[in-house]
């Protein structure tokens, strides 16, 4: 457990050699965006909303899944870093039907909050508008597939915190899709335990409990990192 | 400066941006003193003029109508604000597109969707015929200014008109920009 020193945006910076740029930068109160992460499961890197730009690296780097370095030289924050952050949410906005103003996750989403947050006040690239199921066999949960962002955050939370492991991700490009089980309706998923932790993972409207209208789908993120913690380090901290 | 021209229009949209507008209560008795009100569903103009200064477009561009007026507008309009959600995102206007083209929604909701006797409807000539796509405004004309939210709030669209009236262009003000 060494401590390394680093600079991020012109700030020095100490932090423990296991950890990621993003904790080490969280820790120091300067904030990166980010979609994919989730406290209490593993780092993906799929979003690239966290990338950031490294002094003597020639690309950017995420965030999430990079560890610190000694005497790395960080910045969270360009115009060029701004720029790639607003395409990556607009192309997502673009890809799939995300209708603000009638989903459940209204105002309690994180890609809207990304997009207000990033200026973005219109879509520059053509909106795809792909028909996609919307699958509402489970008894207690819906999954809307015009709101997925592929952030497989439901998919690492059941592997990961319930161990069932009945999200995973079928399909490749465009064509990707969290499925359950072999990619049958949820109801059908004899894996799942309904335990619901897919519901308090998902950043946007996707994934819902039935008879949530508009705006009414809130969510408790600190449940996860609750389990976690106490699973981990035998914490029971609310 | 001279006074404004100013206009508003409603084109594939619910109308709940211009209750949004009529929400600014009294604040619209001093800005009626301070602009001529030219062109809105308010009013009754049925000839979108010339020579107009800003106009605030509510609503999605979904059938012919819409079509050539937004094309209008554009041509007689200095600085056009891409009006709310359905003007900037095509939003529950643009519902419809994952169904297919015009042809195919009309088979869907007409024929497939009737309980008895459904029948496409053929008359021709009465109404303004579909888009196979709604688009939002920016996909046909340019947009000058967007003012996203479902719809926008009364202290963001005064925000707009006043920035406009000072002579300089609109920027985002009252909160950052946010869709729904």
């Amino acid at each position: 457990m060494a401590a390394k020193t680093l600079t991020i945006d012109g700030r020095l910076v100490s932090a423990q050699s296991e950890q990621t740029v993003l904790d080490a930068a969280r820790e120091a109160g300067i904030s990166i965006p980010t979609l994919c992460h989730l406290e209490g499961v593993s780092e993906v890197g799929a979003c690239r909303m966290c990338l950031v730009e490294i002094t003597g690296c020639p690309k950017l780097e995420p965030a999430c899944v990079t560890r610190v370095v000694e005497g790395m030289d960080v910045r969270t924050g360009s115009d060029r870093l701004h720029e790639y952050r607003r395409m990556i949410v607009e192309l997502l906005f673009a890809e799939r039907n995300h209708v603000c103003a009638v989903c459940v996750a209204n105002n309690h989403c994180e890609l809207q909050d990304l997009a207000a947050d990033l200026g973005i006040d219109h879509v520059r690239y053509d909106y795809l508008f792909p028909l996609l199921p919307v699958d509402i066999s489970h008894e207690r949960f819906g999954i809307d597939h015009n709101r997925c962002v592929l952030c497989t955050r439901c998919v690492r939370v059941c592997d990961e915190i319930e161990g069932a492991h009945t999200w995973d991700v079928a399909g490749r490009g465009g064509n990707a899709r969290v499925i359950t089980d072999l990619n049958q309706p949820w109801g059908t998923a004899q894996s799942c335990t309904s335990c619901g932790k897919c519901v308090q993972a998902c950043p946007t409207g996707a994934i819902f409990r039935q008879g949530s209208t508009v705006g009414e789908m809130e969510r408790d993120r600190s449940q996860l990192e609750f389990i976690v913690t106490a699973r981990k380090k035998k914490q029971w901290i609310v | 400066m001279d006074r404004l021209s100013f206009a508003t229009v409603w084109l594939g949209g619910c109308s709940g941006c211009h209750m949004s507008f009529l929400d600014l209560d009294e604040w619209l008795i001093e800005l009626a003193d301070r602009v001529d009100f030219v062109y809105s569903p308010f009013l009754d103009v049925k000839v979108y003029p010339e020579n107009v200064d800003v106009v605030l477009v509510e609503g999605a561009i979904a059938n012919t109508e819409h079509l050539e007026m937004i094309r209008r507008v554009r041509r007689n309009t200095r600085l056009l604000v891409s009006f709310g959600d359905c003007a900037v995102t095509g939003n529950v206007t643009a519902l419809r597109n994952a169904l297919g083209g015009a042809e195919a929604l009309l088979r869907q909701v007409y024929q497939d969707g009737a309980d008895v006797q459904g029948q496409v409807p053929s008359e021709t000539g009465l109404l303004p015929v579909l888009l196979d796509q709604v688009l939002p405004l920016h996909a046909v004309v340019k947009v000058d200014f967007y003012l996203p939210g479902c719809p926008p709030s009364p202290d963001k669209i005064r925000a707009v008109i006043e920035q406009v009236q000072t002579g300089g262009p609109p920027q985002p003000a009252g909160g950052e920009p946010k869709f729904g």
